[in-house]
């Protein structure tokens, strides 16, 4: 196993950990910290292949690691904001307690 | 495979694992700064220290305070305490583990044993220089979402009850 595949599997690990928080949990913000942890594998991913890549003196992956992790900022406080408005019309973050459409 | 890689992945993971599963929703953050804390240990072991640093003021510095806020601001403190786990966690937790055993294969069976190249001597100045020239129109686009997110997200938090009354 190489080192480029001990990264990979690693950023593997966190994708699932998020999915399996994203897809159990029943408190929404843990949820969408999940999905800030299935975004932060990806971005482990850019990072590794830009240095085991042919060229790393090429900015290319830090470039696309820097503009990700501010795509996923500005997801976290959209995302929150949603929550909030959604608990202050249903008064619960408990996702099974949030079923309907129309409240 | 350093003794560094590993003691920092273990950390990583048992952060992270510890977010997903512990009680407390505050816990559950606290933990997760630890894992953001080890992703960016990480990025500075692979040589990228501007990413490293970017992700601790981006992800320990605002997205676990901003988290930690959304917690204080829906909790209930009379109310008694939820359950953990969604009624389908079984489910979830089988197609996770799935999805790890695919992305375990396809990464042990693509044969990647590419050594990694001599280390990139990449500055901040150089950084900014590309920002500057060859990225300038994505950094733009960046900044006016970043705007749009912001203000979005304040329009969205806002309590509109008091207007309409």
């Amino acid at each position: 196993m190489s080192s480029l595949q001990g990264y990979l599997l690693l950023s593997a690990l966190l994708f699932s950990i998020g999915l399996a928080g994203a897809l159990t949990r029943r408190n929404a913000i843990i949820v969408l910290v999940g999905i800030e942890l299935m975004l932060n594998s990806a971005n482990l991913n850019f990072i590794a292949f830009w240095r085991f890549g042919p060229h790393p003196e090429h900015l290319t992956g830090i470039m696309f690691a820097i503009f990700s992790i501010s795509v996923a900022a500005a997801e976290a406080a959209v995302g929150l904001g949603i929550i909030l408005a959604a608990y202050r019309h249903s008064k619960t973050t408990d996702l099974d307690q949030m079923n309907s459409l129309k409240g | 495979m350093t003794v560094a890689f590993l003691i920092l992945a273990v950390l990583t993971v048992a952060g992270t694992a510890a977010a997903m599963g512990l009680r407390n929703a505050v816990h559950c953050v606290l933990a997760l700064t630890v894992g953001f804390a080890g992703v960016a240990a990480i990025y500075l072991q692979l040589d990228a220290q501007f990413v490293g640093l970017t992700q601790i003021m981006v992800y320990v510095g605002a997205v676990a305070i901003l988290a930690v806020f959304a917690i204080m601001m829906t909790q209930r403190p009379t109310a008694e305490k939820p359950a953990t786990y969604s009624s389908f966690w079984l489910t979830g937790s089988v197609i996770a583990a799935g999805v790890f055993a695919v992305l375990a294969r396809a990464i042990l069976t693509s044969g990647a044993t590419t050594a990694a190249p001599a280390e990139p001597q990449i500055s901040v100045q150089q950084i900014g220089d590309s920002l500057m020239h060859q990225y300038v129109l994505p950094l733009e686009i960046m900044g006016l979402l970043l705007t749009a997110a912001l203000i979005g997200a304040v329009v969205i938090a806002m309590d509109h009850r008091e207007e309409s009354k």
